[in-house]
């Protein structure tokens, strides 16, 4: 398995960078631009799935394996995360029969 | 290789776009499956092995399949999202877009030399294992205590207030075995 071909030698660690940015700003415009909550918990895990996408690109252009555990502890807060916003979610539904982001405008100013 | 790359870089950033844009959040979610599958993609290229693996099976297995079973749980297809006025959509692209411009300027330099050799048995799992066991187990055994927090949490939040619905209804008749 030592000899499996790695990305990293062909490819410009720009071009990681590159896409891994795009992919970061197309969920912050994404979470600005959308009223429904679950679009944008799709987005905060766009935005962490592109600061992943880095890390292991950083990791492997380092050699250095820690990033890699960093990108394994991201998951399991990531995942977390998604499981109590789902409930609050499935809460606001129930109460308010929609999942308007603009309902929860009491804690605004 | 190269263009492999771009092949998934172009899936990512058009299924990215896909998940912002579609109305539909079933669309969405199936959008945001096919980034996070070629996310994984990436992952392999870069031989990070470990991670691909667990990135298929907690994202695409676990959290989009949640997502997906709480709009059909809720039905929220049949709702009718009321988009933003235009002026916060072309902020909203304006603000995304600056931030890009930014985060790229920012790491236009300074990235260093690349190195001459690289170690290719990184993203294997006996390393990934070896660096988590003997020098973060205990963000690993924390990490267990988040995931109990979370839980708690969860049951908690999406628990139907007031009545306790557990219970079943009391019932007018007396009970057959006392008698």
């Amino acid at each position: 398995m030592e000899n499996v071909i790695t990305a990293i030698r062909v490819v410009p660690l720009e071009h990681y960078f590159f896409l891994s940015f795009l992919l970061f700003s197309i969920g912050v415009a994404g979470a600005l631009l959308r009223r429904n909550i679950l679009i944008v918990i799709m987005c905060l895990e766009l935005m962490l799935n592109s600061v992943n996408l880095l890390l292991v690109a950083l990791s492997a252009f380092r050699s250095d394996a820690g990033a890699q555990v960093l990108v394994f502890f991201i998951m399991l807060v990531a995942a977390a995360e998604v499981t109590v916003g789902l409930a609050i979610l499935v809460q606001m539904k129930r109460n308010t029969n929609d999942v308007d982001i603009n309902l929860l405008n009491r804690l605004k100013w | 290789m190269l263009y492999l790359f771009y092949l998934l870089a172009a899936i990512s950033i058009v299924s990215a776009v896909v998940v912002v844009a579609s109305r539909s959040p079933i669309t969405s979610v199936i959008a945001l499956v096919v980034c996070f599958l070629s996310i994984a993609g990436h992952y392999i290229l870069l031989n990070a092995q470990f991670l691909a693996m667990v990135h298929v099976i907690v994202y695409t297995g676990a959290i989009l399949i949640l997502m997906l079973f709480v709009i059909m749980l809720l039905n929220m297809n049949t709702l009718v999202e009321q988009r933003k006025p235009l002026a916060a959509r072309l902020m909203a692209v304006v603000t995304g877009g600056m931030l890009f411009l930014v985060l790229l300027a920012a790491t236009r330099q300074g990235l260093g030399q690349a190195p001459e050799t690289y170690d290719a048995g990184i993203g294997l799992v006996r390393t990934i294992g070896t660096v988590l066991f003997r020098d973060y187990l205990v963000p690993f055994e924390v990490s267990s205590v988040l995931f109990l927090a979370a839980m708690a949490g969860a049951m908690m939040l999406a628990k139907k207030e007031g009545t306790d619905n557990l219970n079943l209804p009391p019932s007018s008749e007396p009970d057959e075995r006392a008698a």
